[in-house]
């Protein structure tokens, strides 16, 4: 392996790009789980944004379009889980699980004929930085602005919850929907919103892999990132930064053990392919050992069914 | 998992509603491991379902079904509602289509990539792949200038280092400098990590891409990057125009369409198949025009020759990465050696994962 600088430089960029969806969908899982809300549906409704923004790319040949059709369409799969588990009160867990089913299901249906086709390339910020500077350039610059956005987002959402009022509400919410009911806050409205919210999120990292990252539509090419994006929020104990940390070292790692393997490290390769897993968790339980940060982070309420006494 | 089973209740709801009104006419039945839509393994069965529908011969098929339990259930299902022959594509099949193969004697089955034919009525069908593989060797071998071949692996199973032996071989004989580097990813089918793998070798110098996944992810990423790559399973050349040099083909059609009619007419027999170039089973996609006139005439010959047995992929003399001889000079590997395949060349570096 050639260690210089510039090829560093270039693998960091690379890490960078794959961890996008996980970026997008755990910082969207994040806030809907702040609100009290368990939606195991995530690698659903990424699947769902995944298809939507690829087919919408192919019929109106228009970018923006097939991105903002791919997060409405997480919005409009989530206000199906929405309704299940806010308005009717069922079972956060399963109506998680049953969405995903049922969006792979769906996706595997609505892109029979988009198989086969290739993608159009998105355009990328700055191309010119990324040649013309050794090392800062391939890690700054070259993206599309779905990556600027997604390294943008943990920050956003950190602030959100922390220094506005709105970040409160969904925080009280989640902590204790019976006396954010009784202060007067619409408790249904705020856990809607964001599930929403977190629908948008999840199906822009969909459409960050069938637009951007491997353009093209495959059945259930998520394969399984909505679950790691869901472990990520727990293991990251619901702080937007860590989720970030996070998801960087798992791209990392991933990239890193095929950079590992190509080179012929005599490591056997069923560990190096664990090793994204593995490294992710320590190291996130290792810089989240403060129970009282933990404590204060984690919502109570977290997966359990209220319903508002008439 | 939970796709599958949402699948196979689909699918077993729909076959219920055959089975009312089937007795009648001769009816095929396929069993797929994959989605149809995978652009690989799976699509290029149904392919071959689809032309032994043009055929004039009624057939039904069940996709995503997982290997273990639910095949041998969706296996019965379609024996039960009146297919007469059965086609299931996939290894993991092999226990259960004995199985239901058993109770349902004047049914017959078609099992892909297995070895057990424990009943008549069950036979067993592969495809010589890795001559395809010679042939991408030799083009790999003369095509490179750092050298480095990238090869993106799947599990370590006879049929995918079997691939990789008979590609290093090739290549080594235009060009005895030649490296393989290899990436195991453990998975069939992930465009995301196929591409993070394929991109890792680029990084690490290969300038020529191979894959045993089934995604079009690599060949899209060695556009991209401006090296070379081949298609697999079946032609992906719209995907990187550029890039692909030519792609390994299954051709399952003439096959199906063959065993299906001997089954009809009733002059279907047991037997193990195990086709390649010859017979039309592995082809190979249009050769890229960036190969120049010659080499395009060299590989040429060379398809013929191990169509005909002129050439064998493995021709001795061979020897495995510690040098201890494999393949005798003058001899060529026998079917039970390649069948059970589980120890890299010469040339190859690093482990098999075990």
């Amino acid at each position: 392996m050639s260690l210089d600088i510039s090829f560093i430089g270039i693998l960091i960029g690379s890490i960078m790009a794959s961890s996008v969806p996980l970026i997008l969908a755990a910082s969207g899982e994040l806030i809907t789980e702040r609100s009290g809300v368990l939606n195991l549906g995530v690698e659903g409704m990424m699947i769902i944004g995944a298809i939507s923004g690829f087919a919408l790319m192919v019929i109106t040949d228009n970018l923006f379009i097939a991105v903002v059709g791919s997060m409405l369409s997480g919005v409009i799969i989530s206000i199906i889980f929405g309704f299940l588990t806010q308005s009717l009160l069922t079972n956060h867990v399963a109506t998680g699980l049953a969405l995903t089913i049922f969006g792979i299901g769906l996706s595997a249906m609505l892109g029979k004929n988009f198989v086969g086709i290739p993608g159009k390339e998105f355009p990328i910020l700055f191309s010119s930085l990324r040649e013309s500077i050794p090392f800062f350039g391939p890690i700054l610059f070259g993206h599309s602005i779905v990556l600027y956005f997604a390294f943008a987002l943990p920050f956003l959402t950190n602030y959100f919850l922390k220094k506005t009022k709105l970040g409160l509400v969904v925080r009280a919410v989640g902590d204790s929907p019976v006396s954010a009911s009784n202060q007067g806050i619409n408790v249904i409205l705020v856990r809607y919103c964001c599930i929403l919210y977190g629908g948008a999120m999840c199906g822009l990292a969909g459409a960050y892999l069938s637009l951007i990252y491997t353009p093209q539509w495959i059945e259930n090419m998520t394969a399984g990132r909505g679950w790691i994006a869901l472990a990520l929020v727990v293991f990251a104990t619901w702080s937007p930064i860590k989720v970030l940390i996070g998801a960087l070292i798992f791209g990392g790692i991933t990239i890193l053990q095929l950079h590992m393997q190509a080179i012929g490290f005599r490591i056997p390769v069923q560990f190096l392919s664990a090793l994204p897993y593995l490294m992710t968790i320590i190291v996130l339980v290792v810089i989240s050992r403060d129970s009282r940060k933990i404590k204060l982070n984690t919502p109570t309420s977290l997966g359990r069914i209220f319903y508002k006494e008439k | 998992m939970y796709k599958n089973f949402f699948r196979y209740l689909i699918s077993a709801i729909f076959l219920l509603g055959f089975s009312v009104n089937s007795n009648a006419d001769f009816k095929v039945g396929f069993v797929y491991v994959g989605p149809t839509g995978d652009h690989g393994w799976t699509f290029q069965h149904h392919e071959g379902r689809n032309a032994v529908e043009a055929a004039g011969i009624k057939t039904t098929f069940v996709e995503s079904v997982p290997e273990g339990a639910d095949a041998e259930r969706v296996i019965r299902q379609l024996a039960q509602s009146g297919h007469d022959l059965i086609f299931t594509t996939s290894f993991g099949y092999m226990d259960p289509t004995n199985k239901v193969a058993k109770d349902f004697p004047n049914v017959k089955f078609e099992h892909a990539t297995g070895y057990k034919r424990e009943h008549s009525n069950v036979s067993t069908y592969s495809a010589r792949f890795y001559e395809g593989r010679t042939l991408l060797g030799h083009i790999a071998g003369k095509m490179t200038k750092t050298n480095t071949i990238g090869y993106i692996a799947s599990f370590p199973i006879p049929e995918v280092i079997r691939g990789i032996n008979a590609m290093t071989l090739a290549a080594q004989k235009v060009n005895p400098n030649i490296k393989t580097k290899i990436v195991w990813v453990f998975t069939w089918y992930d465009p995301g990590k196929e591409a993070e793998a394929a991109q890792a070798l680029i990084d690490q110098g290969a300038d020529v891409i191979m894959q045993h996944t089934d995604s079009t992810a690599p060949v899209q990423t060695a556009e991209k990057a401006g090296v070379w790559s081949f298609g697999q399973a079946s032609d992906m050349q719209r995907f990187a125009p550029k890039s692909i040099l030519t792609s390994i083909i299954d051709d399952w059609a003439p096959y199906y369409v063959e065993r299906a009619i001997a089954a009809r007419d009733g002059t279907w027999k047991q037997q193990d198949t195990w086709h390649g170039l010859n017979e039309g089973m592995v082809a190979m996609g249009p050769y890229n025009s960036a190969m120049g006139a010659d080499l395009v005439k060299e590989v040429e010959q060379l398809q013929k020759d191990l169509a005909s047995g002129k050439v064998h992929s493995f021709t001795g003399p061979i020897y495995d990465q510690k040098g201890n001889i494999l393949v005798a000079e003058g001899k060529v590997a026998d079917d039970g050696m390649l069948a059970g395949m589980s120890v890299y060349v010469k040339g190859v570096e690093g482990d098999i994962p075990k």
